[in-house]
């Protein structure tokens, strides 16, 4: 078989088990694709090739062994590089982490392998997870396989497009305003953020630790349930993590929407969206109906406060999570010999790129003595009105349906000089984050350019496993999960 | 003195947890420079800090002890500064969200007892420790700095008083008080030395009584007797600010021990904003009913109360009282020896007597004499086959070897000579060998008889039983035709 590549985790597991394939072809395929295509796509900042190959034959020989093997054993698999592997560069895209390298792995990481996932490589983001278009990393930009003229979306853009480009069937991201969804939802993936709490943070790299959640991007649904279980559950190594029970997602993925009650919030269908947008989601919904789902317009009042409300509580949060970075104990230092503040100032202004050092003044500014009050302060209050207003929601609705992003993919350089713009991408995103939800993100059609559109979904706490089915009966029933790009 | 003095004093006291307060590293005092680190302690990018059950106990168990309101659900918070000893720059605190609130410390002064209030009682994580060039040997380049982060992340317990301490000598005998409370407590060895107690003043003075003068705070007092001697320089210094008719300034300032002054450290305008906020890694901390029930039925009797009861169940005298309770295993160990030897305040005496004066060196817990050894010793003193001296050589020597009082009794041959018969006819003899003395005697000289029972003691090389010698003596004089 030479199309491995093209195959999903689960259609990989099935043939591997089968025997129909070794997992030494299932590495060499996918790094076949990858020398073909990583050029045009630069999703990558570091691959494993011979680990990965060499980790593959040792499964092959238990497998010959007859031994028994996890559930996910040899599905290659990417890492955002916000996410510690031991002795592995963990860069998180920045100057300042160039040569870091962790001696500890994120629980997830621990997760996958035990689940028998192939780790081969680490990918691209927007310096220390700050962007909606990988453009802000240290390193490279990636493109979008879908049109190279336009970005990947942010900050796991590495990943998504690594996934979009079959360089690899699933990869991890982070999402804490939109990162793993508008991604997804810019190169035509499945990107899914999990509630607060259920996937441990241990091992990755703070950007806002109240928001940050992990996650799997992948090409279909299935992919998605299986990654989700596989990383998720309580952690006594994350505080925040939180002991609720997770369930075999694969069982609620049945193809109907029965009884279904789904919200669409008319805040998330604007000014400023783009036609075809909102035309593909509103279909979208036309075929949830035809699967027997309700559907009514509903109101999260609080919508427009969002970005602002994230804009405060991240950048103040960040501020605090990045001030570590100082050339002291690890990571980049300034070479030259300087007094302590003098190290201090150097070390940062050279490691940090703008958008970073723009985040953390903003946030050192919310913060401080006097403003606190007026900005994080009332943040944090607002946050609360923001996850009322899902709370409300909840009681009348199952999920709600939203589109992931008010555009397609933008031109690469296109925003990159105006920050609010750029901010603006995650505008369906982010309130997700700051109400601790659940949501993912599927492709529901082509928009301007022929660029894919995403559909989010957004779902009660815990409740991953409403919103996976309802992702999956919106699958299986239309074509777009067959969509790729030509690259 | 015009002014009225008002000084409050900010603790800090490292816990006597196992290991530290974010992570499972061991809080042991003395190892080699990073050798009791891990990825959490070191702030390496994506660790997260889960607390210490323990600490919070011990915090707890301090706040019930001094009458202090537990915070049932309280929080962490980020204190936010740049200094190379903080691995993450910002050090995990409580703001205004502490774990206990209120409460206060009865001090005696002068014989005057006062209630001292407690501002609040709150958990953080210590910073490590710089080691500057200069400090290092065969440096070349005296400029570098290193870091040790071995006690990055201990706990700390941070006790604040209110600004009711009226004198630097109040503020002497509340440190002195809440140490000794701690210790009972077992939450902390606090010592000054190894850096497990540490303490700032605050102090202001003011010409009117019950007003607040601007204060000032006061640092790098490395011992107790620094304490006081930085506080009365400070007041000193205030005073004359004030007679010249000028103003105090609101700074922090450090003592000079061997200068004996206190100097400007920063001002107001330069003081840190700590931005705090929530500390989002972790959770608030809610204490259930439960575990404040158990600990408080668990809680020590302490300093005082048993300083009370000791006057009153064992009629100690109240300086014996002071001493023995000085210390909870002291105290202890001396009930101990009272349950085997019900005559306290002979315990007394021997235990702050020579007992004392041997535990110098030594800690009460390593000690090789036993509170039963203590109570034979004293029962062989008792029934008179032991002088006091040779007690005292005995009790050395239990300290020594922790050998029992028959064993060394029996090896050194000190029995004293109680039987009477013997005695006499050593007496006998003494005075056949004294004619001299016998006559003088008989001449009316009483003094003789003392030196006659010298010669007897002398004779049985101390052993003799010393009352029962001078009966016997007495006994053969009258005898002696």
């Amino acid at each position: 078989m030479d199309n491995i590549y093209e195959l999903s985790a689960h259609e990989i597991c099935k043939l591997i088990r089968r025997k129909e394939v070794s997992v030494e072809e299932v590495i060499t395929s996918q790094f076949n694709r990858i020398e073909k295509v990583e050029e045009k796509i630069k999703a990558f900042l570091s691959l494993y090739k011979e680990e990965a190959l060499d980790e593959a034959r040792q499964w092959d020989k238990k497998i010959s062994q007859g031994k028994k093997i996890p559930p996910l054993c040899g599905v290659p698999i990417a890492i955002k590089d916000v996410i510690c592997i031991k002795d592995k560069l963990t860069t998180c895209a920045s100057r300042i982490l160039q040569n870091f390298r962790p001696p500890y792995s994120a629980t997830v990481i621990d997760k996958i392998k035990n689940a028998g996932c192939i780790i081969i490589g680490k990918t691209n983001m927007d310096e220390f997870a700050m962007g909606s278009s990988t453009e802000n990393s240290a390193f490279q930009i990636t493109y979008n396989p879908w049109n190279r003229e336009t970005i990947p979306g942010g900050s796991s853009g590495g990943s998504a497009a690594a996934v979009a480009g079959r360089e690899v069937p699933i990869a991890l991201g982070s999402d804490t305003g939109g990162s793993i969804r508008q991604p997804a939802a810019l190169c035509g993936v499945v990107g899914l953020k999990p509630t607060y709490g259920r996937v441990s943070r241990y091992g990755l790299v703070a950007f806002a630790s109240s928001l940050d959640q992990i996650g799997p991007l992948t090409r279909d649904v299935t992919d998605c349930a299986l990654l989700l279980k596989i990383i998720s559950g309580k952690d006594k190594m994350d505080s925040t993590s939180v002991n609720y029970p997770v369930p075999d997602y694969l069982e609620y993925l049945i193809p109907d929407l029965k009884g279904v009650k789904l919200g669409l919030p008319r805040e998330y269908f604007v000014e400023g969206i783009e036609k075809e947008v909102r035309e593909k989601v509103m279909q979208a919904t036309k075929v949830m109906e035809d699967l027997g789902a309700e559907i009514e317009e509903t109101s999260l009042p609080h919508t427009e406060y969002a970005i602002a409300t994230y804009y405060l509580i991240a950048t103040a949060e960040a501020s605090s999570n990045l001030a570590r970075y100082d050339g002291v104990g690890y990571g980049y230092r300034s070479k030259e010999k300087l007094d302590m503040i003098g190290m201090y100032k150097k070390t940062r202004r050279e490691g940090f790129g703008d958008e970073v050092k723009r985040r953390i003044m903003l946030g050192t500014y919310v913060l401080s003595k006097g403003y606190y009050e007026n900005y994080y302060g009332k943040a944090q209050r607002v946050r609360t009105l923001i996850r009322e207003d899902f709370e409300k929601a909840f009681k009348k609705f199952d999920a709600l349906i939203t589109p992931t992003s008010p555009t397609v993919a933008f031109k690469i350089g296109e925003k990159i000089d105006n920050p609010l713009q750029m901010y603006l991408s995650d505008i369906f995103t982010i309130s997700a984050n700051l109400a601790g939800i659940p949501g993912i993100s599927i492709p529901c059609g082509l928009g301007r350019n022929g660029l894919p559109v995403g559909l989010q979904i957004l779902g009660k706490p815990f409740d991953e496993k409403t919103i996976l089915r309802i992702a999956y009966a919106y699958e299986q029933n239309t074509e777009w999960r067959k969509m790729r790009p030509e690259i | 003195m015009k002014y009225h003095i008002n000084i409050g004093l900010e603790v800090h006291v490292e816990l006597l947890t196992q290991s530290k307060l974010f992570c499972g590293c061991s809080t042991k005092f003395g190892a080699p420079p990073n050798t009791h680190t891990c990825p959490v302690c070191l702030g390496l990018p994506g660790v997260l800090p889960v607390i210490n059950k323990k600490a919070v106990e011990y915090t707890l168990i301090t706040a019930l002890a001094l009458n202090s309101q537990i915070n049932k659900n309280c929080r962490f918070a980020r204190k936010n500064y740049y200094y190379p000893d903080l691995p993450k720059n910002y050090q995990i605190s409580q703001y205004n969200e502490p774990l206990a609130k209120g409460g206060w410390i009865q001090i005696k002064v002068n014989g005057v007892t006062k209630k001292i209030g407690i501002e609040r009682i709150h958990l953080e994580e210590d910073a490590g420790k710089l080691i500057h060039g200069t400090e290092v040997q065969n440096l070349q380049d005296k400029d570098w700095s290193f870091v040790d982060y071995n006690r990055a992340g201990i706990p700390l317990m941070e006790i604040v008083s209110r600004p009711e301490l009226a004198s630097p000598d109040e503020a002497y005998e509340y440190l002195v008080t809440l140490r000794k409370i701690l210790r009972y407590l077992r939450v902390s060895d606090c010592n000054m030395e190894e850096g497990s107690l540490r303490c700032d003043a605050n102090i202001s003075i003011s010409s009117e009584k019950g007003k607040m003068g601007v204060k000032t705070e006061l640092k790098n007092m490395n011992s107790f007797k620094e304490l006081r001697e930085g506080l009365w320089e400070e007041v000193r210094r205030q005073s004359e600010l004030l007679d010249r008719g000028e103003k105090v300034v609101q700074e922090t300032r450090l003592w000079d021990s061997r200068a004996k002054k206190t100097y400007l450290m920063r001002g107001k305008e330069e003081a840190h904003d700590y931005r705090y906020f929530p500390e989002p890694d972790l959770p608030p901390l809610s204490i259930d009913d439960n575990w404040i029930e158990k600990l408080s039925a668990s809680l020590p009797e302490l300093p005082q109360q048993r300083f009370e009861r000791f006057l009153k169940q064992y009629r100690l005298p109240e300086y014996d009282a002071t001493v023995l309770t000085d210390s909870r295993d002291l105290a202890d160990y001396f009930e101990e020896c009272v349950k085997l030897f019900p005559k306290p305040k002979l315990v007394s005496n021997w235990i702050m007597g020579d007992f004392m004066r041997l535990l110098k060196q030594e800690k009460l817990a390593s000690i090789k004499i036993s509170p039963s050894g203590i109570a034979d010793l004293l029962t062989e003193v008792e029934k008179g086959t032991l002088s006091i001296p040779m007690a005292k050589e005995v009790m050395e020597e239990m300290f020594r070897t922790g050998k029992g009082v028959t064993q060394i009794i029996e090896e050194k041959g000190m029995k004293q000579i109680s039987d009477e018969e013997s005695l006499e006819k050593m007496a006998q003899e003494v005075l056949r060998e004294n004619p001299k003395a016998v006559k003088d005697f008989q001449k009316g000289k009483y003094q003789a008889v003392k030196f006659l029972v010298g010669q007897l003691m002398r004779k049985t090389k101390g052993k003799a039983n010393p009352q029962l010698a001078n009966r016997v003596i007495e006994k053969k004089l009258k005898e002696y035709k």
